[in-house]
């Protein structure tokens, strides 16, 4: 598959991706490397691995990352209370010593993780990390294990080896530096917010049931609206929910009643002070360009 | 467009000029080791090579690893393989210097020597690029002893290692409990199952000792901002003492300096070398004992760097006395900004080790709601002192 096959693909179900993302995700595939992106919250970074397993038609696991997540929560966990119990059950069926330890320490009594069930899959899955740069420097560690060897060390168990390798898609939004060691293994694609024409077509697969001309409208303000000076940029989500909810007030123009189109806003502006600085005035003046 | 660069015939063939172009980068800057001119390699087989333009978005997934390389790639792929900036090289060499003059192509030169590619650059043009090269580190040594402010005059090596001690013993003060991982520990609030069965298993499943796990204590980041301004170059031996020490007393501090403008100095500081590392500053501190604009600065931290770099567990450090030449406000709407992030802010104003001073200077008394500590800072000494109010925040 080329590239642009999977540029196609991606379309078919609903995902425009830009030719650097495509290219990079299609070496992804073919080179078996994770692909590592980043960019500001709201382009579409998560979205893409879930449109990437639709395309592949296979499992999207995710690993939603956070401060203090740990290889218990990320890898595999044992499920002690079971062993517990059955601890118990065999010591009053006379059952001792090794048998009882190989039994308790067996697949049967092994909780599975994101990390450890994407590479135990009969078909590669796609493996989301998201967020990676929420997680500790030492999580990091951990997971570079992985992504080199694709093999996790079970000290009781032994090394389970991947039996497919999985695709692995990794997320930041730049909270801090991610070590050079992981960048290293990772192909790097920095996602941008889309260009004019790009978020029209975004618009149009996701919404096709607004008419043109208010969509044209809708991705020329969203779009000059990223030039001001806010606290928080919208993103793509962010102007599908505007186009929804125009489409649900039945506007056809943003620029013919100035008061609903304020209302709206809420749907852009996610902080107090990009509230304040975005008045009536602003917002007409702005769609008037658009328009 | 520019046309393809044009490879000597005696190019020993793709693989080397591969290989010559991960050389041309890792020369600017990139951090690129032998598996990445592999991976590269692997990744031209995969799409088709033959298209300049699906080669640059391969080889930039697989050759950049953060934002920034990303937006230089472009200018180096165009340097290394589509022959820009030196058309016109051979036919007149009169203009070979001027041309050198663009950083680019004389790095250009230099990185396909490395990669032995045999280039259709001629050797006699490398002598004069070499000249003007702009890897830094030749001109560096150049520029600091001419610079007329240089820090390693203003700082001792004894001082640095005086800092260095005052440094860690604040950081240790930082200390902050706050870390949701639960390690195995004597004393803890809950159980550690593994460890519980594990050792279960030796009286028969019957888990006698119950081992405990606990939040460990996690260290404070700690930034620092110092104000290298006109009226704070007196103070500015001890400061930058303090800086150079901190930064490596602590690996997870981060250093900024600012008059006008705002400079990350933390990879500088780095420098095993700690007189170098100061020698490094201080070209980077270029416009040092000038004007100050801290509100600005401020600002401009708040909206980049910060955002990257502190969180709820940073204690932000400015060092500064507060006369600022830009309205007071925008100390006050930076603060506020820097305040939201969850980070504690400690400003150390050097003025107030003075008997009778009041923050009557415009921006002081618009910073002072915002922050956190309020201290005086002229002496190694003081900043000792400050150990024990650091505690307690």
């Amino acid at each position: 598959m080329t590239w642009t096959d999977l540029k196609s693909a991606l379309a078919a179900e609903g995902y425009v991706a830009s030719d650097d993302l495509a290219v990079a995700l299609q070496l992804a595939l073919s080179l078996g490397r994770p692909l590592l992106l980043e960019g500001a919250a709201g382009v579409g970074k998560t979205e893409i691995a879930r449109t990437l397993s639709a395309v592949q038609q296979t499992r999207l696991l995710r690993l939603q990352c956070y401060e203090g997540l740990d290889a218990a929560q990320a890898i595999y966990e044992w499920n002690y209370q079971r062993q517990l119990l059955s601890i118990r059950a065999a010591a009053e069926g006379g059952e001792t010593g090794k048998s009882v330890e190989d039994r308790i320490f067996s697949r049967e009594f092994l909780l599975e993780r994101p990390l450890l069930a994407a590479i135990t899959q009969d078909r590669p899955p796609v493996l989301l990390i998201d967020e990676i740069d929420r997680a500790d420097e030492e999580f990091e560690a951990y997971l570079l294990e992985i992504l080199s060897d694709f093999q996790v060390s079970i000290p009781e168990l032994g090394t389970i080896k991947a039996v497919t390798r999985p695709i692995v898609i990794l997320t930041s939004n730049g909270t801090r530096d991610l070590s050079d060691a992981l960048r290293r293994r990772c192909l790097y694609t920095y996602v941008e917010y889309p260009d004019r024409q790009t978020e029209l077509a975004i618009l149009q697969a996701r919404c096709p049931e607004v008419e043109a001309r208010l969509a044209e409208q809708v991705v020329g303000f969203v779009q000059k609206l990223r030039a001001e000076e806010l606290e928080k940029t919208p993103g793509v989500a962010e102007m599908l929910d505007f186009a929804a909810a125009l489409m649900g007030l039945g506007i056809a123009d943003i620029t013919e009643n100035p008061a609903v189109l304020q209302s709206t806003l809420t749907t852009l502006l996610k902080t107090q002070s990009d509230q304040a600085q975005i008045t009536p005035e602003v917002a007409s003046r702005i769609a008037g360009k658009a328009a | 467009m520019t046309r393809v660069t044009k490879f000597a015939a005696r190019d020993p063939g793709p693989s080397a000029r591969v290989a010559g172009f991960v050389a041309h980068l890792r020369q600017n800057g990139l951090r690129l080791g032998v598996a990445e001119a592999e991976v590269a390699m692997a990744a031209l087989t995969a799409v088709d090579a033959i298209r300049p333009d699906d080669s640059r978005r391969a080889l930039r997934a697989v050759c950049t690893g953060c934002k920034e390389e990303a937006e230089q790639f472009d200018m180096l792929f165009d340097s290394y393989w589509m022959d820009a900036g030196r058309v016109k090289q051979k036919v007149i060499p009169a203009q070979s210097s001027s041309a050198t003059d663009t950083v680019h192509s004389s790095r250009d030169a230099r990185g396909e020597d490395a990669g032995a590619s045999g280039d259709a650059v001629a050797p006699d043009d490398e002598g004069g690029s070499a000249e003007s090269d702009g890897t830094g580190k030749l001109v560096a040594t150049e520029h600091q002893n001419l610079s007329r402010r240089d820090l390693r005059d203003m700082v001792r090596p004894e001082e640095i290692a005086q800092a260095e001690a005052v440094a860690r013993r604040l950081g240790a003060a930082l200390r902050d409990k706050r870390s949701r991982r639960r390690i195995a520990a004597r004393k803890g609030d809950r159980l550690h199952f593994r460890k519980t069965i594990r050792h279960s298993l030796a009286t028969g499943g019957e888990p006698l000792r119950l081992l405990r796990r606990h939040r460990p204590d996690r260290a404070r980041k700690i930034v620092a901002l110092c104000d290298v301004s006109g009226s704070m170059s007196v103070y500015a031996q001890v400061f930058l003492a303090f800086l150079a020490g901190l930064m490596r007393g602590d690996p997870h501090a981060d250093a900024y300096l600012f008059h006008t403008r705002l400079v990350r100095i933390t990879e500088a500081l780095r420098d095993k070398d700690a007189m170098r590392a100061v020698g490094r500053m201080s070209l980077m501190a270029d416009g040092f004992g000038g004007g100050s604009k801290i509100g600005p600065s401020l600002m401009r931290f708040a909206d980049t760097y910060a955002k990257r770099f502190v969180d709820g567990r940073s204690v932000v450090l400015i060092m500064s006395d507060g006369y600022d030449t830009e309205p007071a406000e925008q100390i006050a709407a930076a603060l506020e900004k820097l305040r939201k992030r969850g980070c504690k802010v400690i400003w150390l104003n050097p003025l107030k080790g003075w008997a009778d001073y009041a923050p009557v200077a415009g921006g002081m008394a618009a910073a002072l709601p915002y922050l956190d500590l309020f201290a005086a800072a002229n002496t190694l000494g003081d900043l000792a002192a400050l150990e024990s109010e650091l505690a307690r925040l």
